[in-house]
């Protein structure tokens, strides 16, 4: 610890202004204060102590909450390429996630070196410290997409959101859409062969270091929900609580991601107002279109199916993009549980609609948000005029 | 009976060093000095020369645009300097005090404002909006007086008041001939001269930091629309217009808390204001160690040193360590089960509220854009979006920040706010700013 001390304090002359290395100070600078916590002290004129959170350790505990529903989700992709190749029975748990881990670790390094590499460069560039809020969308994005992404375009996909839906807005606290989403919508809407429900991209196909199986490429294995979009009710409610269903890496086990989920409320990062009224919302909706008869779901099988519950605890609380007034997080949660059955149901060409949701109340949570803050505005202005 | 607000919204720290109700003595002679930049808002205009002899009670610089409010020597002696920094900027106006203290009479007057101006009294009124010194033509709505502090390692006012009960009631009735006064107690206390005292109206707060702020009360009791003035102040220099309407003599004795986890017997001792802090330091603190002397309190106070001297305004000194050189390795995951923090990710909630803890002056994280939700609101208790204020404040919308009410907020009302914010944004300072500016358009 103190030789790790010595060697930052050695090369700090180097990175300062007009040092060797000046072009690394943000790298440096980063992983400093990584190591350390800051020793700045508060300027006259501020609050003399300060409470020991920062966005750090915020950060980090969510990154923390996702780590159930990721090893869950490896373990999940190496069954299905098993189930599919029909040798189930004989590999061990071993081979399965070792197998699941070998394709998903290649995501999140793509992932993370991709964004956080941008994220650098801005940083440098604008002479500020390096934001933490990548962390957390560096593994949301691949736990987010399907095991068979091309590499290449989930690099070009990290890249654009990073750039275009973050970085120009003023970096994170400032952007609107949830970059992680983002990544998903530039990838759904560009490529749509490699991401849509009833093809084969759900399913691992190929043996990578001789773990796994190659398996047909006339192998097709729908998600629940596009088999749903085509009629078929969900016969297996169990497995998609557990998770061993079909679907994108990170959201397919229910346990996984209520284990997070209980993380995120106990320690506050995330709001149960908006999480709740997710689930309320969806709940409602759900059971509405089952009275119908529109969709042959029931109202709980919206919920444990697809990206709800991952996009309900992990995505819709996101602090940055959500609602900020607490009565307005009501709302903005009940509205994504609304919307996102309704895609599903009465849209005929997307069978999941939790990404289309979220962010379509990302745009709408400032709107929801001036209405409460002017019920707030117009309340000084009265009081003002009643004399 | 009075009427009790119930506050939920705030949050207590439990700090080590907590002064016990005991009363030091300490040496009195030597400088003295009074700060301009304690009287926010102030041009300061010197009236003596160096040399000049005064007495307690005499002027020694006035305000500039509003010549009758005086300021006036803590004791009496002679100028020994007058000290200006760059640009001619008046830093302080020292005295060197004489053996026995000699005190100017002023007469009784009706005109309370009047009497207030010229003995130097007056420069404890402080007005919202801009939390700044009161301007004597302006007609208040109201006085507000808060009886207690609620910040961590604050004067208990219930101690320093014993002694002083009837000068005390003497200052409320004579600020009641200026305007209606509001009178904030503590559930906690029960000294009958603050929960029955005359000529007010009494309102008790129960609640967690910060309730005791004068700021906190008017929202709740009295909420200030644009064009109206409400004028606050301290509930020590009330005992000094009580004294003053007595006695006709300035005195500006106070009962100063000595606190914090560096000061060897946390106490109190009787100071005046502008007295030199070493004189209460003397044997209280290790001066080989690296420290952060406070002048006022740890949440709102000023850096200083024991060079220093007692702030107009401060009721307590608060000493912690600095901490500059704690090299702590991976706070952001590491357990840190010393370390407090209101926010669950730590285990503070776990150890229960009566474990003290020892703060240093680290900000402990990075300077971020405002991330998360709710955290202001959660410690600040008034009818104000206290995120889209600082966010109107930044980026500099007049008409906004008009309408989110910034009238009513002072800087230390955003102390709690700015302590558990984990973005770590200098929340007074900005709304210090905001102020000001706010205060330059206005004019």
């Amino acid at each position: 610890m103190k030789a790790l001390r010595k060697f930052f304090d050695n090369i700090k002359p180097n990175i300062a202004e007009g040092g060797k290395f000046h072009a690394f100070r943000s790298l440096v600078d980063g992983f400093e204060t990584f190591a350390f916590v800051p020793n700045q002290t508060s300027r006259v004129g501020c609050v003399n102590i300060h409470d020991a959170i920062d966005s750090k350790r915020i950060m980090s505990f969510v990154v923390i909450a996702l780590v159930p529903a990721l090893l869950f989700g490896m373990y999940n992709v190496g069954y299905q390429n098993y189930l599919a190749a029909g040798t189930l029975a004989n590999a061990t748990f071993c081979d399965l996630f070792l197998y699941g881990l070998l394709a998903v670790l290649p995501k999140i390094i793509v992932s993370y070196v991709v964004g956080l590499g941008i994220e650098f460069v801005v940083a440098q560039w604008k002479g500020e410290e390096i934001q933490e809020g990548f962390l957390v969308s560096g593994i949301l994005i691949p736990m987010i997409v399907p095991v068979n992404t091309p590499l290449w375009m989930l690099a070009i996909a990290v890249a654009f959101s990073v750039i275009l839906a973050k970085e120009i807005f003023g970096g994170t606290g400032m952007n609107i859409f949830n970059p992680a989403l983002i990544t998903r919508a530039f990838l759904f809407f560009s490529y749509p062969s490699v991401m849509t429900g009833d093809d084969n991209v759900w399913v691992a196909q190929n043996t990578i270091f001789g773990l796994g199986n190659n398996v047909p490429d006339t192998y097709t294995a729908a998600t629940p929900l596009g088999e749903a979009a085509l009629g078929t009710p969900l016969t297996d409610s169990f497995n998609a609580i557990i998770g061993l269903i079909p679907g994108a890496i990170g959201e397919t086990s229910v346990i996984a991601i209520a284990l997070g989920g209980i993380l995120l409320l106990w320690t506050g990062v995330a709001s149960w107002k908006t999480m709740l009224s997710v689930f309320v919302g969806g709940a409602l909706t759900g059971l509405l279109f089952q009275s119908l008869g529109m969709s042959p779901l029931t109202w709980s099988d919206q919920l444990i199916l697809g990206g709800f519950c991952f996009g309900a605890v992990f995505m819709a609380t996101d602090p940055v993009t959500s609602a900020r007034t607490e009565c307005g997080k009501y709302i903005y949660g009940f509205l994504i549980g609304v919307v996102a059955v309704m895609v599903r149901v009465m849209n005929p060409g997307y069978p999941e609609g939790m990404m289309l949701a979220i962010l379509l109340m990302n745009l709408f949570a400032p709107l929801i948000d001036y209405c409460f803050v002017q019920s707030n505005i117009n309340k000084r202005a009265k009081r003002a005029t009643i004399k | 009976m009075a009427k009790v607000i119930k506050l939920r919204k705030g949050l207590d720290v439990n700090l080590k060093g907590k002064a016990i109700l005991e009363t030091t003595q300490v040496k009195c002679p030597g400088e003295y000095a009074l700060i301009p930049d304690d009287f926010t808002g102030v041009k300061p205009k010197v009236v003596v020369k160096e040399g000049d002899a005064v007495l307690a009670g005499d002027a020694l610089f006035v305000d500039k645009l509003h010549p009758e409010v005086k300021f006036v020597s803590p004791v009496s002696g002679t100028v020994s300097l007058v000290e200006r920094g760059e640009r001619r900027k008046l830093l302080s106006i020292r005295v060197q005090a004489s053996e026995t203290q000699e005190y100017r009479v002023f007469d009784q007057k009706d005109d309370v404002k009047a009497l207030l101006m010229e003995s130097g009294l007056f420069a404890f009124f402080r007005q919202r909006p801009y939390d700044v010194v009161a301007n004597p033509e302006d007609k208040p709505k109201a006085i507000f007086v808060s009886a207690f502090n609620s910040m961590p390692l604050s004067q208990d006012f219930e101690y320093a008041l014993k002694g002083y009960e009837t000068e005390f009631q003497a200052g409320i009735s004579a600020l009641s001939k200026i305007a209606k006064v509001y009178l904030g107690v503590n559930n906690k206390q029960t000294n009958p001269a603050l929960t029955v005292a005359k000529d007010c109206e009494v309102n008790i707060f129960d609640g967690p930091a910060p309730a005791g702020n004068v700021g906190v009360q008017i929202n709740h009791l009295c909420p200030i629309n644009k064009g109206e003035v409400v004028w606050t102040m301290g509930a020590e220099a009330v005992i000094f217009v009580g004294t003053l309407m007595t006695t006709g003599k300035v005195n500006m004795t106070r009962t100063v808390a000595l606190a914090g986890s560096e000061v060897k017997s946390p106490c109190y001792a009787k100071m005046l204001v502008g007295q030199k802090l070493n004189t209460l330091l003397e044997g209280q603190i290790d001066k080989s160690k690296s420290l952060r002397i406070i002048n006022g309190n740890v949440m709102t106070g000023v850096k200083t040193s024991s060079e220093g001297f007692l702030g107009a305004y401060s009721t307590e000194i608060n000493v912690i360590p600095e901490g500059d050189h704690a090299d702590e390795f991976m706070g952001w995951i590491a357990p840190r089960f010393n370390t407090y923090s209101s926010h669950r990710s730590y285990f503070s909630w776990l150890l229960g509220k009566k474990k003290e803890y020892t703060f240093d002056a680290r900000i402990k994280g990075g300077e971020r854009h405002m991330i998360m939700s709710g955290e202001y609101d959660r410690v600040f208790p008034m009818d104000i979006f206290a995120g889209y204020l600082v966010k109107a404040i930044i980026v500099g919308d007049i008409d906004r920040q008009e309408a989110l009410g910034i009238y009513e907020v002072a800087p230390e009302d955003f102390a709690i706010a700015e302590f558990v914010d984990s973005s770590k944004l200098e929340l007074q300072r900005i709304v210090r700013e905001g102020l000001d500016i706010l205060r330059k358009e206005n004019a």
